[in-house]
């Protein structure tokens, strides 16, 4: 039950989903991107970070790295693969998850705290939640706008294919104003209809620890490791 | 002889005469033209300090602590468990003003790669900015452009940016200032330094060599001017891509131990770099020209002497790794290239297609003549500062003058600013922007935590050099002891007007005997540090601005304190007087649209009783939340602690003063906190036994801000102020 963390030129959130693994007791390792094999490796993490520099468009170049081939036969085979920010435009990019990233309607990076209802609590990212649950969890990106043709929009939500969903805090007054990009239907995070690729903007990876501010990603991680271990 | 008569190669690289004779009395000889361009940057302010040097040395740098004072890439300090910390701050003012968005970027390359140099892991970035009046076009278009600057490289790169101050003033209007701080972690054995054995190869490693940036170092060392815009071609282009590919290289290469030493290319690229590695080295150093990577064809030795291109480093192998270290690149796809190799003779040579271009002793290069010019305080400076203020009307509507305050540009809230940078990459911040008065970051593996804090206040400094300097220090020194930080050392960047003018050169030395005052009665030694001088053009001349990051330690990361209220029903306590000065104050500025008068005196042990008070209160367990009285007074601080949460809050302050003063005067030494009920005794009688004056003033709770006073009840709902404070920088920065 080993989980690769793949590492782009340019990935810079790689140590950081290290970190958050090992500290839930699962075995990662980094592998890096002109890797050929992921024997051995029974889960791909792709960070955050800015692959090859992102100045084509971000994500758009990694998805030729040589390594992207074993994560696309893992993610066949059925085993757990997730792209967080980067990694996320990067799995869309290679076409194992629909849509695209586009720029924030704000037009500039934005770096902030948000909230998440997590839509499904069935897939092994996350278990460990409970239905409808709110999540405190930061965002750090400039290219985060989840966005969707109308019928492939339509197909995700009969799918129940979106995880995660821009919120607003259980107590705020208002409902306007949480959605951080412009994400159609406030889209954060979505799955493959198998349910084992999923891609999320926010940085779960960030939010383990009480000490930074929050804890509301670890679950997503323990989650992960429950069912590894029901692989093994 | 005349500027007419002057040799031409005088005139084409402003080597002024009598430095032309000292060189050639160095050399024995005339120089080439070559040899004339590398003196020309060397002997450069950027790069020789001449004009500073000799005041610096007035600047405290020992201490228990410190590994490694100014004169390598960055300082070092020893923080315990065998972890050190490399931190620097760098000047990138006039690139910023000729071109924001690559000036700031690589002002934050460049910074990076004097932590990487060290052998430290980079772990947090800030940033120091001053910009002219808000409302001009010029203004939003320098404060969009370097935003996004440091933006672009610190968010790619990696490495957060987790606090910083920006100032508005009308004296920038013409020169901003960019100062970038970054702060790296190392293990104690794994510090390098710029050294080379004899015989060893040196290795250029990074990105190619290209035509920009050429001379850039000289071009820092003169004052804007209409010609300015033209040296465009002298601001380097940032690459954050190749900048964390090296910075990855150099660090796996340390940890590897494939290194003996490691410098960075930055001011004035291979001639720099090269000939210090060898100087320091007490070596010479062979450089074969054609053997650097070139992004172009045709570069002759000049351009390539003088070309600062980025993303570039100088490492060299321990024998026998060379083969490893070029392996190494090899993976990260980058050049390692041994262009030159270390010589028992003590000169500086460089050889092209075989013939050597040039040859200087290494020693000329480095020892730059250095000034001690007479200075002299500018009369108008003088004049506002005698200032009368007592006859000051004091405003009728005090209700109004809060809201007022917190919208203006410098108290504003800095979200705007800081929401574009990265500041939780690396996942070690824990106290992130808006919500301490300094940055805290853990680091992983131990109990241990960094605060770091860089501040100064141009008010103070422009009325005042010298205490406005020693303000400096005391506030960012407060601002790391409020989250629970003990301040361990600084670095400095110093700004200020043309050293050869006589108030110029005043302005600097009051600066840092200022800093020297307050670095010898709070035990603060500097390490690291850069003086940006000719910040000055015919009609201005920058306020002196030491731009001071601290950098303190948290033995125990459990107990920190933030700047909001945290819980209603705790106790609020200032420790200090009431009252404020109204002289150099924000108030003044804002409401009075005055800028007289001395600022606050400031006792410096006082400061440091303050300081150790408020620290040992969260150590105790006791303080959670604590924040630093500073512009806008009293009222201003207690906003800015209600506003991260939403929790108000009820004082009464009772003094004969002027309620103005009281309310929104400034002085130092004065940090706000509160304490719950249980705690609140023992809290007032451990200040006691520091012998600090302090103030219980009211209580945690509610939705407003209320504040009582001998003769009115002002009370303000957060709702409005957070309106009035949220609102000025979105519109800059939407």
């Amino acid at each position: 039950m080993k989980v690769a963390v793949i590492q782009f030129p340019g990935s810079n959130c790689d140590q950081d989903a290290l970190w958050a693994l090992r500290l839930v007791g699962l075995e990662a390792e980094l592998v890096w991107h002109t890797e050929r094999s992921l024997e051995g490796f029974q889960a791909a993490l792709l960070p955050g970070g800015f692959s090859y520099g992102d100045y084509l468009r971000a994500g758009a170049l990694a998805k030729f790295s040589p390594v992207m081939q074993e994560v696309r036969r893992l993610a066949q085979r059925g085993y757990p693969v997730v792209g967080i920010c980067n990694g996320f435009q990067v799995l869309t990019e290679a076409g194992l998850l629909p849509g695209a990233l586009l720029a924030n309607t704000n037009l500039h990076f934005t770096c902030k705290e948000v909230f998440l209802r997590v839509e499904r609590t069935d897939l092994p990212f996350t278990r460990a939640y409970t239905p409808g649950q709110v999540l405190r969890i930061p965002i750090a990106h400039g290219e985060g706008r989840y966005y969707a043709d109308a019928e492939t929009l339509e197909r995700l939500e009969q799918n129940h294919q979106v995880v995660f969903r821009y919120t607003s805090p259980q107590e705020a007054p208002s409902k306007e104003g949480y959605n951080p990009n412009g994400s159609l239907n406030d889209i954060a995070g979505i799955v493959n209809p198998a349910g084992n690729v999923l891609g999320l903007m926010p940085h779960p990876e960030r939010a383990v620890e009480s000490v930074l501010g929050s804890a509301d990603g670890l679950p997503f991680f323990r989650s992960l490791k429950q069912a590894l271990e029901v692989v093994v | 002889m005349t500027q007419e008569t002057q040799p031409p190669l005088l005139q084409e690289t402003g080597i002024p005469l009598d430095e032309y004779q000292a060189i050639v009395r160095l050399l024995g000889r005339e120089p080439n033209r070559l040899e004339l361009y590398l003196f020309k940057v060397m002997w450069s302010e950027h790069c020789s300090y001449k004009n500073s040097r000799p005041l610096l040395r007035l600047l405290p740098k020992e201490g228990p602590a410190v590994l490694q004072g100014p004169g390598e890439n960055a300082g070092v300090v020893e923080i315990g468990e065998g972890w050190a910390v490399a931190f620097k701050i760098e000047s990138h003012n006039h690139p910023s003003a000729v071109e924001p968005v690559q000036g700031a970027a690589t002002g934050v390359g460049g910074i990076i790669r004097d932590i990487v140099a060290m052998g430290a892991r980079p772990i947090a970035l800030l940033n120091s900015l001053r910009f002219g009046r808000p409302d001009h076009p010029r203004t939003r278009y320098l404060v969009r452009g370097v935003v996004e600057g440091i933006a672009h490289y610190g968010n790619a790169i990696g490495v957060p940016t987790v606090g910083g101050e920006v100032y508005f003033h009308p004296d920038y209007q013409e020169n901003p200032l960019v100062n970038a701080m970054c702060v790296g972690l190392l293990r104690v054995e794994e510090l390098k330094r710029s050294r080379a054995s004899l015989g060893r190869p040196v290795y250029y490693v990074g990105s190619k060599t290209g035509r920009d940036g050429i001379g850039g170092a000289a071009f820092a060392s003169e004052e804007l001017s209409e010609e300015s815009e033209s040296k465009r071609p002298s601001v380097q282009v940032g690459d954050p891509f190749l900048g964390k590919l090296t910075m990855e290289l150099t660090l796996e290469a340390i940890r590897q131990n494939l290194v003996e030493g490691v410098q960075d290319m930055g001011a004035a690229g291979l001639t720099s770099s090269l000939s210090e590695l060898a100087h320091k080295s007490g070596l010479g150093l062979e450089l074969h020209l054609d053997r650097v990577p070139q992004r172009e064809a045709g570069m002759n030795p000049i351009e390539l002497m003088l070309s600062e291109s980025q993303e570039r480093m100088v490492l060299v192998p321990r024998p026998g790794q060379e083969q490893a270290l070029e392996a190494l690149a090899a993976r990260y796809g980058l050049d390692a290239v041994p262009v030159a190799h270390t010589i028992a003779e003590p000169v500086f040579r460089v050889i092209q297609a075989g013939q050597v271009v040039a040859e200087v002793p290494t020693a000329a290069l480095a020892d730059c003549p250095t000034y001690t010019r007479e200075g002299r305080e500018d009369p108008a400076i003088a004049r506002l500062r005698a200032v009368d203020l007592n006859a000051l009307p004091v405003p009728s509507n005090l209700q109004e003058i809060l809201p007022r305050l917190l919208s203006s540009p410098n108290l504003c809230s800095r979200a705007p600013i800081y929401e574009r940078y990265d500041h939780q990459v690396g996942t070690n911040t824990v106290l992130v922007p808006g919500w301490g008065d300094a940055a805290i970051l853990r680091i992983k593996g131990t109990q241990r935590g960094l605060a770091v804090k860089v501040d100064a206040n141009p008010r103070y400094s422009k009325l005042a050099p010298r205490l406005g300097a020693m303000h400096a220090l005391a506030e960012a020194a407060r601002n790391v002891s409020v989250v629970g930080g003990r301040p361990l050392a600084y670095t400095d960047g110093l700004n200020c007007g043309n050293p050869e003018t006589p108030e110029g050169y005043f302005e600097l030395s009051e600066t840092i005997r200022g800093l020297a005052e307050a670095s010898r009665a709070l035990g603060l030694p500097v390490v690291s540090g850069n003086v940006s001088l000719y910040n000055e053009g015919p009609n201005y001349r920058i306020p002196p601005t030491p731009m001071v990051g601290v950098v303190g330690l948290l033995e125990n990361l459990e107990h920190r304190a933030q700047q909001g209220f945290q819980q209603a029903g705790d106790f609020i306590v200032l420790i200090g007087a009431l009252e404020g000065q109204l002289g150099a104050s924000e108030y003044l500025w804002v409401v009075h649209g005055q800028e007289a008068g001395s600022p606050p005196p400031l006792d410096l042990a006082q400061e440091a009783r303050a300081q150790a008070a408020i620290r040992a209160l969260i150590e105790q367990g006791w303080v959670r939340t604590a924040h630093d009285v500073a512009e806008g007074g009293l009222a201003v601080a207690l906003a800015e602690m209600c506003l991260p949460r939403g929790l108000g809050a009820t004082l009464e302050v009772r003094s004969p003063a002027r309620p103005d003063a009281v309310l929104f005067g400034e002085a130092p030494s004065r940090i706000l906190f509160s304490v719950n009920q249980a705690h609140l005794q023992a809290a007032v009688k451990l200040l006691e036994n520091h012998g600090l004056p302090y103030h219980i003033l009211g209580q945690v709770g509610g939705s407003t801000l209320t504040i009582l006073t001998p003769k009115a009840r002002l009370e303000w709902p957060l709702a409005d102020l957070r309106q009035a404070w949220e609102a000025p920088l979105r519109e800059v920065l939407p």
